[in-house]
């Protein structure tokens, strides 16, 4: 380790010890928009781990996310489970489905990835209502525990620690290197050694581990599940418009998109809630056509520019 | 029997959807994941104007298709076709234009939303008809056979004409077509225009037997797919077979299980295909 | 010639594309630090034998062995952590790293297994000796064609390989460069590498290859020391027009 890597450390620990202090200081609504920020943080940034050096985008995060919600509803509502059980079973079945979800798509590529990946939300989504309907009776699926949305935010800024590190432990290791040469072509990667396919599904695994257990964490704040709610694809969308509009050549990238992108949300549902839809299209548009780089490469390009006319 | 007849009907209009989408994505070699917004628009057309002037979804239907035409040349001529240009590989041009077609589809699905948020409903052609013995919807059927003459037209052109010819040209090799003096940057504006079109033909066909609403598209995007994966990227043959497939395996699934499964029926026979015939059903195991 | 131990064995290997028979039953040994050049008109099968070997494409029928042991079920990764790094014939870099990490990315997952100072020391020794030095950080885009062939071989040595395949790695060099060029594989082959060379380069074959396999339409027309394979009426007439 470098002083620079263990400057990062210490950097990062001291941001999310302060982010830990805001509900300290925040009210109510400001709280709840804390709350959304922190889970959009750890989902864009795990999201990114995976699709960042390998291009692949996953729009399985609903999948996961909703796997965790839904089975903390289910084990409570239906099976009397205790809270802190139901999150870690929901968080290992999660993890065990993107593994799963991982070999099975290795082969795949480009749209075929994409839309395997917005497919098994979905799939999932309408399979677990109708099971709901037609075997489980109409009896709703609530989460009532005793954690309040300060609570839930300090779990999800644990995380978010939790995947700081891990980002951070990555970028480091030869699994790292790995992904950023299966990223740049990945028939060389295979020809100097890399089991390609290992690598892929290691972080994807991870990533939908991660998903799944925001999913978990996260349901007490809704109290009741309904899996139309927990399992919707926009949530994916979002997700991915987050992280390239921070920009994932960076472990904090996608915290860029993410708090800008969540106030302008919050905004607009609030105000023209009819046109929420018109803007996640937009936001691709500006992404693809603006900014391919994310916010955080545009910036790296004009400091870039300006050093060198300054010389 | 019934099922079967039923199927075969509604697999005959994702034949035609297929088809515009294998049109785009083999010619102009952009996977367009806005296809099922184009889908929508036409039948927001044909509820529009019929509720409005009571005119026959089959009359807007040759209004729509040049207007889509025009529509989807300057989005491939303004939006896509910078995308190829500045793409430094296949890789780059593909992620790209997933997440350009997908803004456009939501922004599609946006504006749509603030026309007519609500289903479009209209009743047109909804009358007995006997095929057979058996009563179906005589707009299913007319609705097929729009699909197959559209379809049938579409085949003579590729085969037949001229232009036809370069598009095949094109869909086989790009460089190669480039050498022979094709002009390939227009002839894929025309084919990615054309399979628009199409598309949204298909859709105003749809709308006369499904209630559709705004945001719907996304998931007929997800059965065009479907059936050219399945069908194999190029092989027209083999994606009307697979629209049949679909359409079948979908009204067995909603008669005999629940309605409310067939989506994830679908969903269930391309993750099977994509698992064990990633080539499609006819297709050769690629090398 | 002294008697040498086996190496690489190619037994009965078919390669099909559709209906077209890229590699015809083909059969060959390289023995211990011996240069094997292949060589064969334009669509003979050379680069597809070298993506047989490689394991960037699997075989239809026949056997591959290194050291006596089957490659030819293995994946590349697997084939390149037993000791047999590679050329494309199509350069085929890393864009996005810097050429320390280009050469680098040879060593770390593969047959010798290095990591940190330590790789990226041996690494910039490697460019040092494609003659890549002092320009360790640059993005490898900044190359010339020519240059991004020396940084691939840098990643292919990197992996202090046991077989090397070069894919018309001497194409498109000027004559200095190509005598470089050859003194480089020269000195490859003193280090104990057994090298495998797909060329056109006549010159080359002739003065770096203890044997060479020559191919038309995929199948073995004839092989043996190059003097004497060049000289052959059939393999003239495959070649007729061209220069040798
Ligand atoms: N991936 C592939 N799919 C289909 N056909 C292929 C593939 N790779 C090679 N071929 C075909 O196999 C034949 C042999 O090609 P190969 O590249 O091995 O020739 P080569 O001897 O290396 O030629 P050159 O001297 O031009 O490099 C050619 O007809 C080529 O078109
Ligand atoms: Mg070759």
């Amino acid at each position: 380790m470098t002083s620079g890597d263990v400057k990062q450390l210490v950097w990062g620990a001291i941001l999310l010890a302060l982010a830990a202090c805001v509900p300290l200081v925040a009210n109510g609504y400001w709280m709840s928009i804390a709350l959304t920020i922190a889970m959009f943080t750890v989902l864009s940034t795990s999201w990114a781990l995976f699709s960042g050096p390998t291009h692949y985008i996953s729009l399985a995060t609903a999948a996961f996310f909703g796997v965790g919600g839904f089975l903390v509803g289910t084990g409570m509502s239906d099976y009397n489970t205790d809270y802190w059980t139901m999150v870690v079973i929901a968080s290992l079945a999660g993890t065990v489905l993107a593994f799963l979800v991982g070999l099975a798509t290795l082969r795949l590529s480009g749209v075929y990835f994409v839309i395997f990946t917005l497919g098994l939300a979905e799939m999932i989504r309408t399979l677990v209502s109708w099971i709901q309907n037609n075997f489980t009776g109409s009896r709703g699926l609530y989460v009532l525990t005793d954690l309040g949305e300060a609570d839930i935010y300090i779990h999800l800024v644990l995380v978010a620690a939790l995947v700081y590190l891990a980002g951070w432990w990555i970028a480091r290791s030869r699994l790292g290197f790995a992904m950023r040469i299966i990223g740049n072509d990945e028939m060389v990667a295979r020809h100097v050694g890399i089991n390609t396919a290992f690598s892929k599904v290691i972080l994807f695994t991870f990533s939908g581990f991660v998903a799944s257990l925001v999913g978990a964490l996260i349901a007490p704040r809704y109290t009741y599940i309904e899996p139309n709610g927990v399992f919707s694809p926009e949530l994916s969308f979002i997700v991915v418009i987050m992280a390239l509009l921070g920009g994932t050549g960076r472990l904090w990238g996608p915290i860029v998109g993410v708090i800008p992108f969540a106030l302008l949300q919050e905004y607009i549902n609030a105000n023209y809630s009819n046109y929420s839809t018109l803007v996640l299209g937009i936001a691709f548009l500006v992404i693809v056509y603006f900014l391919p780089h994310g916010v955080l490469g545009r910036l790296e390009e004009t400091w870039a520019k300006r050093r060198r006319s300054t010389w | 029997m019934d099922i079967i007849i039923t199927g075969l009907l509604l697999g005959g209009t994702y034949a035609l959807i297929a088809f515009g989408l294998n049109l785009q994505y083999g010619v102009a070699r952009i996977m367009n994941l806005a296809n099922g917004e184009m889908i929508v628009l036409g039948a927001l057309a044909a509820f529009w104007i019929f509720v409005a002037d009571a005119i026959s979804p089959i009359l807007t239907m040759l209004i729509v298709a040049p207007l889509s035409f025009f529509g989807n040349w300057l989005i491939y001529r303004f939006l896509l076709r910078p995308l190829v240009r500045r793409a430094k590989n296949q890789g780059q041009l593909e992620v790209d234009s997933i997440l350009a077609t997908f803004g456009m589809a939501f922004a599609l699905v946006g504006i749509m939303v603030s026309i007519h948020g609500e289903y479009y409903t209209y009743s047109y052609l909804a009358e007995p008809f006997e095929i057979l013995g058996e009563t179906f919807a005589l707009n299913r059927i007319v609705a097929f056979c729009f699909a197959v003459l559209i379809g049938a037209a579409l085949w003579l052109w590729l085969y037949f004409t001229r232009t036809g010819m370069a598009v095949r040209a094109v869909s086989v090799s790009t460089e190669a077509s480039g050498l022979v003096g094709i002009n390939v940057p227009q002839l894929s504006a025309i084919a990615f225009a054309l399979g628009g079109a199409v598309t949204t033909m298909g859709g105003t066909l749809i709308s006369t037997f499904i209630t559709l609403d705004a945001s719907v598209g996304v998931v007929f995007t997800m059965k065009a797919l479907i059936i050219i994966i399945m069908g194999g990227v190029g092989d027209i043959r083999g994606a009307i077979v697979a629209a049949l497939i679909l359409g079948l395996v979908e009204t067995a699934v909603a008669r005999l299980i629940d309605p409310g499964l067939t989506l994830a029926a679908a969903y269930a026979i391309f993750v099977l295909i994509l698992l064990f015939r990633p080539q499609g059903l006819f297709g050769r195991k690629p090398s | 010639m002294v008697e040498t131990s086996l190496v690489l064995a190619v037994q009965n290997v078919t390669k099909r594309f559709g209906g077209l028979v890229a590699v015809n039953n083909l059969s060959f040994d390289v023995s211990r630090n011996e240069v094997m050049g292949i060589i064969g008109p334009n669509g003979s099968g050379k680069t597809t034998m070298m993506n047989l070997i490689s394991g960037a494409l699997a075989l239809n029928e026949g056997t591959i062995s290194l050291n006596g042991r089957y490659i030819s079920r293995l994946s590349s990764h697997e084939i390149n952590r037993r000791g047999i790094a590679r050329t494309f014939q199509l350069v085929r870099i890393l864009p996005s790293l810097t050429l320390l990490e280009n050469a680098m990315a040879g060593m770390v997952f593969g047959h010798q297994r290095l990591w940190g100072e330590q790789a990226r020391h041996e690494a910039s020794k490697l460019l040092e000796r494609v003659g890549l030095g002092g320009q360790q950080s640059v993005p490898a885009t900044a190359l010339t064609y020519i240059d991004q062939k020396r940084l691939e071989l840098a990643r292919a040595l990197a992996a202090k390989p046991e077989v090397l395949l070069l894919d018309e790695w001497l194409a498109g060099l000027n004559p200095t460069e190509l005598q470089e060029g050859i003194d480089l594989i020269h000195s490859l082959r003193d280090e104990g590498i057994t090298i495998i060379l797909v060329e056109h380069v006549m010159d080359a074959i002739r003065s770096l290859c203890d044997r060479c396999l020559v191919m038309a339409a995929g199948a073995k027309i004839a092989e043996g020391r190059p003097q004497e394979v060049l000289s052959d009426p059939e393999v003239i007439k495959v070649y007729l027009g061209e220069d040798i």
